[in-house]
């Protein structure tokens, strides 16, 4: 293991958590503005790759492909948001989680049916080809950099539309106080409207981001659902914030862990062992360190209701 | 109790009723075994309101336990009955300890991490096929009788065993400790107020939940003498949550029905197309949102 390594699995552990971000947010503002469990939100990030892969594919075009995919996804979250959701708002949390596990199982399917089980491949489009030096004879590929950016300025977007202007402002009430904030006169329904097709997007962003360096397949808004779940849950359910910190602790905790240990290991076992405790250590990291933060703190990191 | 007496009367028949070949005694021991994991989660969502999504991981832990103990050649219930039961207990505990503390939604999203956590570590098993599952050298041998092959003893070990599971699951929310776990689940304040702290009451329904369910993984890894991964994937969880809802949380008996009723309808729909899912998705959503009461509502209403 060298210092090469440990920098390419960080900056990949980073942009892994730029993309969790980018799905977090939406599910941890849902959440904090109408009490609402959205177990479909991946699904959002899996028709996200999905319809960029297809759109860029019968575009001929990267760019195209990911224009059109932003308002596609938008549409595509409007329409359940119209269809189902909205009829759960009143309901427990119970009802909410099985009723978009409904849709989980209803989408995946769908898009096995349609696209079919194989794996989808997105070309990297090729202003963005190639690899940057990042010490002598260690190459990084461009395109993991523009994830890298892409995600950080989306987020430094996101966190001025919250925090600085008065759809915000409401956002924010909404997350604290919903009652007080519809009491005052304000459309919370609209306001949730906005909040869920804009969350959408921002998972389905993801989804076409992450689409030509991970694999599309039916199963991959499943595995992001629930890392985004361990993210909000760590970062405090409602704050924007502490879903950003905690994106990026469990992307780097995640990519690290999993190609690291092994390697640790080594040093105190013999190799076979090592290799299968380190995968095993790994992939259980991201959950023993939210246990460790949630016995400490209950609500998580930044908590938004008192 | 009626419905879920006629169920259990029914499942006793069932064999002498012309479901008695192979391929129908297969499905109504994955009927019974599920009930019997639908029963303890029933005890958890229903009893004492607390909504688990990783209740899988105390089924395949369960599993696991057998697979762990037949690649070293233990294989008599004896052993492997209470070591398995054990085993899921004792992840019960470790997880229910932190999930506990938390309520409402925070429970959900951290059992179905630690969910997660157990299926992660399942396929990174390689000595036990990894992600491809393991197939066991046979079922349980009980003080070395090889009673277990005979699908007939196995469809009735498992009728037993989910009667025993009902009538224990209901003692215990009869008791004091049950009526106290309700009285939490209704109004945790009150509660504190009378002087009873809440939290040592859910930690033993959880282990309790935990043991029954890993019961349950052992009849199900001896039913298909196969072990895999996915008996742990939180769709799986999401599952038996929907049986229990489908049968309706305000009557143990539910659990019984939802498992039934979800089994059989997934059998049906897998007949018709392989795209099942297509249809079982929008009549889960349909289910959620106009069968309140689940199907325990709809015989007391009819």
């Amino acid at each position: 293991m060298s210092l090469g390594l440990l920098l390419v699995q960080g900056l990949n552990g980073l942009q892994f958590g730029v993309l969790l971000f980018l799905v977090a947010a939406g599910l941890t503002l849902v959440f904090g503005v109408m009490d609402f469990i959205n177990l479909a939100h991946g699904v959002q990030y899996m028709l996200g790759a999905y319809l960029g892969a297809s759109l860029a594919a019968w575009t001929g075009s990267f760019w195209l492909g990911l224009v059109l995919a932003l308002p596609a996804a938008l549409l595509c979250g409007l329409v359940l948001e119209w269809l189902v959701f909205r009829h759960l708002y009143e309901r427990d949390h119970l009802s909410q989680v099985l009723a978009t596990f409904g849709v989980i199982l209803f989408l995946n399917q769908a898009v096995r049916a349609i696209w079919g089980s194989a794996p989808l491949q997105m070309p990297v489009p090729a202003l963005l080809e190639g690899g940057v030096q990042l010490m002598p004879g260690l190459q990084y590929p461009v395109y993991r950099i523009a994830i890298l950016v892409a995600g950080l300025a989306v987020a430094g977007l996101l966190w001025l539309l919250v925090e600085r202007t008065r759809v915000g402002a409401l956002v924010r009430a909404g997350a604290t106080h919903a009652p007080m904030v519809a009491a005052l006169g304000v459309d919370i329904r609209g306001l949730f409207m906005l909040v869920f097709g804009f969350g959408a997007m921002l998972a389905g962003f993801a989804g076409v981001m992450a689409a030509p360096v991970l694999s599309v397949d039916p199963g991959m808004g499943d595995t992001v659902l629930i890392l985004a779940f361990v993210v909000i849950t760590i970062g405090g359910i409602g704050s924007v914030r502490g879903a950003f910190i905690a994106a990026l602790l469990v992307g780097v905790i995640e990519t690290l862990g999993r190609s690291l240990l092994p390697d640790l290991l080594r040093l105190v076992m013999a190799a076979s062992p090592a290799r299968q405790a380190g995968a095993a250590l790994g992939s259980m990291l991201v959950y023993i360190a939210m246990a460790l933060i949630l016995a400490v703190r209950p609500r998580g990191l930044f908590p938004v209701r008192g | 109790m009626r419905a879920a007496l006629v169920v259990l009367a029914a499942l006793a028949a069932a064999p002498f009723l012309g479901f008695g070949e192979g391929y129908s005694l297969t499905l109504l021991a994955r009927v019974m075994i599920l009930a019997m994991a639908a029963v303890s989660l029933w005890l958890l969502v229903g009893g004492a309101g607390l909504v688990s999504l990783g209740h899988a991981a105390m089924l395949g832990i369960g599993a696991y336990a057998v697979v762990v103990l037949d690649d070293a050649r233990v294989t008599d219930a004896v052993v492997v009955v209470p070591v398995a039961m054990a085993a899921a207990s004792l992840f019960a505990l470790a997880t229910g300890a932190v999930a506990i503390r938390t309520s409402g939604v925070h429970f959900i999203m951290i059992t179905l991490a630690f969910g997660q956590m157990a299926f992660f570590t399942a396929s990174s098993l390689a000595a036990y096929g990894g992600d491809d599952g393991y197939t066991l050298y046979g079922r349980m041998t009980v003080l070395g009788h090889r009673w277990l092959e005979d699908r007939m003893v196995f469809h009735y070990l498992c009728l037993g065993l989910l009667a025993l599971v009902l009538l224990g699951t209901r003692m215990v929310l009869g008791s004091r400790f049950g009526r106290v776990l309700r009285a939490a689940r209704e109004n945790p304040v009150r509660v504190e107020a009378v002087g009873f702290s809440p939290y040592p009451y859910r930690l033993v329904a959880y282990v309790l939940a935990g043991a029954v369910a890993g019961l349950a993984g052992v009849l199900l890894a001896n039913a298909a003498e196969f072990v895999a991964p996915s008996y742990l994937a939180w769709q799986r969880s999401g599952d038996l949550l929907f049986m229990v809802i489908l049968g309706g949380l305000g009557s143990l008996q539910g659990a019984v029905l939802g498992a039934v009723g979800f089994v059989l309808l997934e059998e049906w729909l897998g007949h018709l197309t392989e795209h099942w899912r297509l249809i079982f998705g929008p009549l889960l959503v349909l289910s959620v949102l106009f069968l309140k009461g689940g199907l325990v509502g709809v015989l007391r209403r009819g």
